[in-house]
């Protein structure tokens, strides 16, 4: 049997990085650790390291043996969790990292970084660094030694000198005297399997001793009351019958006897016969007992007793709680997929029944009624199961969270700044999609606040602040939207700068800006606001780049900052990628899907409200605004029911520039619905953001807010 | 194109037969391969895509999957464009994306060899020539055969996105 | 065939055991930490139980010891996996009930050939 162990590798990959993030997220905890966070941290790496040997990364595997080593020492107390240990394990972090970066992506590592790192562990193990107790002085010992340490006498290992003693080619034979401790069954270890082993290595006498069995009467079926002498012929090298009984060591007494020529197993004087799987030939020759001079006899070593030799405390783990552990399982990405996709099918099919339902006048009252109370159960299933669907594609936003720490750390550190780090609401969850497409933009927002935001110690000392900023981030739920928020208690945005700024660069600016027309600024391309330019976030990559990141998964950004309080940045963000919360409005004969998000009112204008202005085209006043007034039918050149907006609805929405009040023919109806791409088969299009299946099986356009805008600005 | 269109012709000389679908163009009568054919459809009413150009009808709803739908007569000029009893739509799937091709009607299978398929020449079909793998007379009738890949894949159908390339 | 129960917190390990156990006709219940290893043996009896030793929530020793607990498993074959010559490990699992240790790392074939000394 072949097994292709390399289908395993991603899972590998997968549950290594995984443990590299728990370690990491451990490590950097500001608190002193305790013991279950130290096991949590052993055990990642520990994992690894078993893992990758097993998978073929010998490399990792042997690398991240001095750190689990050094943790291990940690974990039994021997040594502290010192800060120089912290930092030191949080290095062999990334070394593993990059090795199984490298091993994933075929790239390469830098064999002299990770032969650094693994050279300050060594030293690290060397030293007392962090040694508890008398022992202080002492170098420390690894505890668990390497194999080339291990020692002989321990029976387990054949070393290649004890091999080279079996003589091969000798055909002598073993006499081997086998006295199981009585309670050997109960280790679910059973001497015929160890004869069955023996068996295989030579030819195989054996002699059951029943002398120790006691009467009927007082027999426990659970105790091992026999004895065996066993004879074994042939080039049997010594090692190989003590690997068969390796398991039972502890649990027998087992005497090993070399004899030149095949002995007899010899039953002594009144020993009755139980078991003889094969009588050994020439059994009359001698009755001489084997433990003769010329055949010296090999005692077992004793091992210690098992309770004693133990390592002293909480190594023999009693149950540890752990939260957050839930059981989890890997699922690929496309299987549920698929599984959301076929519960958005559902949904379709059941609102197309509903149609049916409601609209079917010709079926008896009573049949009526029957399909409609089967539609509603319908409606209620139907819903439960896509909720219970999506939730599979959920992780919870620790995820991007969880780097943070680490960045703030190294960051505020490269900075000279003081930062203290808040995380709440960490458990909320996220589409996975939604997740991967918010690091980039989250780790960019975090490394503005401190490097933009937090100011100098001595600047907050000159303002009265204490010397450590703090940085919160928060996420939660808010109404059907996901919000996260970055806030620093630094200097706030400067109002003057961005705007001398924004006019140096020759962007357009208002008259009398508001404050937020100003945040607006800092959003626009190529702007930074950076008194000198850092090596952190003054490099090109913008807060545009940022926004439109966060547009792109249907989110949206905002700014809130007061001078000399700090800056708070606001993410809101759809529960999952895959349902809008949606408003259906009909234009002539097509229908459209507006994301309700957008939408801030809709209302049918009166002749006074509607003006056209120079430049501007037609707008709606709305409470002192002026709204510029979009015909969808002229925007996409459809035929429209009513050409006046007076007869029609103008809906108000509001995109990330600017407001619009869209006239359509009528509204239609609140709906969630299943967004379908349209990329999938043919292309992007400007003013859509991907396409529905309504009720009917029809098509119908998602419309984008914020690009319908754009696309109206650029007819006028 | 010319090459891959050489290097295919060897290709069908050793794989025997190749099955094509033959389908009505206004007069003229064109072969695709088959296995490149997912399912023939009734013409229905599509969901028009805004700002589109005129030969992209919409997008059809096919089990859940968005299909947008092209009408070559129209991006080929064709003088009249009917929407009848016949007209149907081919669902192709091409490098993986699915599309609807409007067609007069569908006529046929057949099956043809290499040696009865001969190079295209310059001019004589309304669908341009790169687009044309070669002409194979089947009885009366001539057939023009269709390079759907090298079609689906031309910059000026517009199915491909430049933006999303990049 | 016998049934057998593999419990470990690594997957891609877990999945190894797994896989290679089913290629050659076992059963086989898989559990990720000691707790779900527990539940899923007295759901059924096992005929062969394979654990790590270092999981969460319970560690692999624990876990033999409870099932030596339990009157299925009183003289089921209980394998522990270990890294190297952890002979501590070894000492304390043995110390619990377990019958023998696969040491890490370790590849299908190894893993077969250990499996035979206990279901033959």
């Amino acid at each position: 049997m072949t097994i292709d162990i390399s289908q395993f590798v991603q899972a590998f990959l997968d549950e290594s990085f995984e443990g590299l993030d728990l370690m990491e997220v451990e490590l950097l905890r500001e608190e002193a650790l305790d013991r279950e966070q130290v096991d949590a941290i052993f055990r990642a790496a520990h994992s690894i390291k078993g893992s990758a040997g097993t998978f073929g990364f010998a490399a990792v595997s042997e690398f991240t043996h001095g750190a689990e080593t050094l943790l291990d020492e940690v974990r039994d107390g021997t040594r502290e969790m010192t800060v120089e240990i912290r930092g030191l394990m949080l290095e062999a972090v990334d070394r593993i990292r990059e090795m199984l970066v490298a091993a994933r992506d075929g790239g390469e590592h830098d064999p002299a970084r990770v032969a650094e790192t693994a050279e300050r562990i060594e030293a690290m193990l060397a030293s007392a660094h962090g040694r508890v107790g008398a022992a202080d002085a002492a170098p420390a010992a690894p505890l668990d030694a390497p194999p080339a340490e291990a020692t002989p006498a321990s029976g387990g290992e054949t070393t290649p000198g004890e091999a080279e003693a079996a003589s091969p080619g000798n055909d002598g034979a073993w006499e081997i005297l086998f006295e199981p401790a009585p309670t050997l069954l109960a280790s679910g270890n059973d001497p015929l399997r160890i004869f069955a082993w023996l068996a295989e290595l030579g030819e195989l006498g054996v002699h059951c001793e029943t002398a120790a069995l006691p009467a009927l009467a007082a027999l426990d079926p659970e105790q091992c009351r026999l004895r065996w002498r066993l004879t074994l012929e042939g080039a049997v090298a010594e090692n190989d019958i003590r690997e068969a009984f390796e398991w039972v060591e502890d649990q027998c007494t087992l005497t090993l006897t070399r004899t030149a020529s095949a002995p007899a197993a010899t039953p002594d004087t009144g020993t009755r016969t139980a078991v003889e799987d094969k009588v050994a030939t020439g059994e009359a020759a001698s009755r001489s007992t084997p433990a003769g001079p010329a055949a010296p006899t090999v005692p077992t070593p004793a091992t210690p007793s098992p309770a004693t030799g133990g390592r002293p405390v909480g190594a023999n783990g009693a149950p540890v709680e752990r939260r957050a552990d839930a059981a989890s399982i890997r699922v690929a990405t496309e299987k549920v997929d698929t599984l959301v996709n076929m519960v958005g099918e559902l949904v379709i099919t059941q609102a197309m029944i509903n149609t049916i339902g409601h609209s079917a006048e010709e079926l008896d009252a009573r049949a009526v009624d029957q399909l409609r109370h089967g539609l509603a159960l319908l409606e209620r299933n139907t819903r439960e199961l896509q909720e219970a669907v999506l939730s599979v594609r959920m992780l919870p936003i620790n995820f991007v969270f969880s780097r943070f720490p680490r960045v703030v750390r190294d960051l505020s550190a490269t900075l000279g700044k003081k930062v203290n780090l808040k995380i709440i609401g960490e458990e909320t969850e996220l589409d996975k999609g939604l997740i991967e497409k918010l690091v980039d933009p989250l780790t960019h927002i975090v490394r503005n606040a401190i490097d933009h935001g937090i100011e100098s110690p001595e600047r907050r000392r000159a303002a009265g602040k204490p010397e450590a900023g703090t940085l919160v981030l928060r996420a939660g739920h808010q109404g059907g939207n996901i919000v996260i928020e970055i806030s620093d208690d630094g200097g706030g945005l400067n109002r003057e700068r961005i705007l001398e700024k924004a006019r140096a660069q020759g962007m357009a600016v208002p008259e009398q800006p508001s404050d937020r027309d100003v945040w607006q600024l800092i959003f626009a391309p190529g702007f930074s606001t950076a008194e000198t330019v850092t090596d952190v976030s003054g490099r090109g990559v913008g807060m545009d780049v940022v926004r439109r990141n966060i547009e792109a998964v249907n989110g949206r950004l905002d700014i809130e900052s007061t001078p000399g309080e700090g800056t708070r940045l606001t993410v809101r963000l759809p529960l999952t990628l895959a349902i809008l919360d949606g408003m259906s409005v009909r234009v002539g004969e097509e229908v459209y899907i507006l994301p309700l998000t957008a939408i801030l009112e809709s209302l049918q204008p009166t002749p006074e409200q509607l003006h056209t202005i120079s430049g501007r085209g037609r707008v709606v006043r709305l409470r002192g605004d002026y709204i510029p007034l979009v015909p969808l039918h002229d925007l996409f050149d459809v035929p429209a029911t009513y050409q006046r907006p007076e007869d029609g609805i103008v809906v108000v929405v509001e995109s990330a520039e600017d407001r619009a009040a869209l006239f359509v023919d009528e509204l239609i109806a609140q709906h969630q619905v299943v967004i379908k791409s349209l990329e999938t088969n043919y292309r992007k299009v400007p003013g859509v953001s991907g396409a529905t299946i309504m009720g009917d099986g029809r098509v119908a356009m998602i419309l984008d807010v914020d690009s319908l805008t754009r696309l109206h600005g650029t007819v006028h | 194109m010319s090459d891959a269109g050489t290097l295919r012709h060897e290709d069908y000389a050793t794989a025997g037969k190749r099955e094509l679908l033959t389908f009505r163009l206004g007069e003229e009568e064109y072969g695709i391969d088959i296995l490149k054919v997912q399912e023939i459809r009734r013409y229905e009413s599509v969901t028009r895509i805004a700002n589109a150009p005129d030969f992209v009808k919409g997008v059809i709803n096919m089990r859940g999957t968005i299909v947008p739908i092209l009408d070559l007569r129209i991006k080929f000029r064709f003088p009249e464009v009917v929407y009848d009893d016949f007209t149907v739509v081919v669902i192709l799937n091409v490098d993986g994306r699915v599309i609807g091709v409007v067609v007069d009607a569908v006529s046929d299978v057949i099956a043809l060899g290499a040696d009865e398929i001969r190079d295209a020449p310059e001019f004589g079909a309304q669908l341009d020539t790169d687009y044309l793998e070669g002409l194979a007379s089947v009885g009366e009738r001539m057939l023009i055969i269709v390079d759907i890949e090298a079609l689906v894949r031309a910059p000026e159908l517009g199915l491909v996105d430049a933006d999303t390339a990049a | 065939m016998a049934t057998i129960l593999a419990v470990d917190d690594s997957a891609s390990l877990r999945q190894m055991v797994a896989f290679t156990l089913k290629e050659a006709g076992h059963d086989v219940i898989e559990a990720a930490d000691g707790v779900a290893g527990l539940e899923a043996a007295k759901g059924k009896a096992a005929d062969l139980v394979i654990s790590d030793i270092n999981m969460p929530n319970m560690d692999g020793i624990t876990l033999v010891r409870e099932l030596r607990g339990l009157p299925d498993y009183k003289f089921t074959p209980i394998l522990l996996l270990t890294t190297e010559s952890s002979d501590e490990k070894k000492q304390e699992g043995k110390a619990a009930g377990a019958t023998g240790w696969l040491v890490k790392p370790f590849d299908p074939e190894k893993l077969m050939a250990t499996i035979k000394r206990v279901l033959g």
